[in-house]
């Protein structure tokens, strides 16, 4: 600490003599010093700024690190995902890269608001841009199949389900004469009692008792061979 | 007693921005440079 005082006292009597601005002083004992005296004082954004438009490539390298959680903190409180928002960062610096080198910035000693005020409207943009074309993530909970699948049947399912299908017929083909022709009414023709009795030429209870004793010998066959007749 | 309390802070680290990050950012900056012609800014990146 002593040798840094003594540093910035010499500096300054230099200075005096010298007759130059106090700005230029900071900036003598800026460079001088950096090495030793960056972990314990911090120049203020204005300065890191001006030095960094001067052409002082370390300046920004300060700036990023004494901001870089704060702002990356923000920007994921919003987005929510660590890639998005280092791309938000990433843009957000670019932008500042950009302003500060074409000259455009204007000091108000808010280098840190101005900094959260660019990637608050990056992120603004990101949203506005995900709304029209909502992006879904792959994650542990949430499986992008689980909303969009393909509903045709796969092979597999196809031979499954034509393999049932034959199977079922040779049982019905099995049944008694009477039973099978309202079950194929029913079943297969979609129709109702009352149309199977009119067509039959029996009641409805007719109709309706040999429905049941159809399904009750289908089931003893399966039952009794134990056939699986699911997919 | 002393083995019921786990040696980790609970507190999370502080979200940080990845390296490559960083490391594009400042060669971005060194590789930028803007040039005045006239009156008009033209933008050039040295690659």
């Amino acid at each position: 600490m002593c040798y840094i005082w003594l540093n910035i006292n010499l500096n300054l009597t230099f200075a005096y003599y010298k007759k130059i601005t106090f700005l230029e002083i900071n900036f003598n004992y800026n460079q001088k010093l950096k090495g030793n005296i960056m972990a314990n004082v911090q120049l203020p954004d204005a300065l890191l700024v001006k030095s960094y438009v001067a052409g002082d490539e370390n300046a920004l390298a300060s700036l990023i690190d004494r901001h870089q959680s704060k702002i990356y903190g923000f920007i994921y409180s919003k987005v929510s995902d660590r890639d998005i928002t280092d791309d938000i960062f990433q843009d957000t610096f670019i932008k500042v890269i950009k302003t500060l080198k074409s000259g455009s910035y204007n000091e108000e000693g808010k280098f840190l608001p101005w900094v959260m005020r660019i990637a608050h409207n990056l992120i603004v943009d990101h949203f506005r841009k995900n709304k029209k074309m909502p992006m879904f993530r792959e994650t542990e909970e949430f499986s992008i199949f689980s909303i969009m699948s393909d509903n045709c049947p796969n092979v597999e399912s196809e031979m499954i389900t034509n393999q049932v299908e034959s199977d079922l017929k040779k049982l019905i083909e099995e049944l008694p004469n009477d039973q099978k022709e309202v079950l194929f009414m029913r079943i297969y023709q979609d129709l109702s009692f009352k149309e199977i009795s009119e067509l039959t030429g029996v009641s409805i209870n007719t109709a309706l008792g040999r429905m049941r004793y159809a399904l009750m010998n289908l089931r003893k066959v399966i039952d009794k061979h134990q056939i699986i007749l699911t997919n | 007693m002393a083995k019921i309390y786990s040696k980790k802070t609970l507190a999370t680290k502080q979200m940080q921005p990845k390296k490559e990050t960083i490391s594009f950012l400042l060669n971005y900056s060194k590789a930028l440079s803007f040039i005045k012609v006239n009156g008009l800014k033209f933008e050039t990146i040295a690659n």
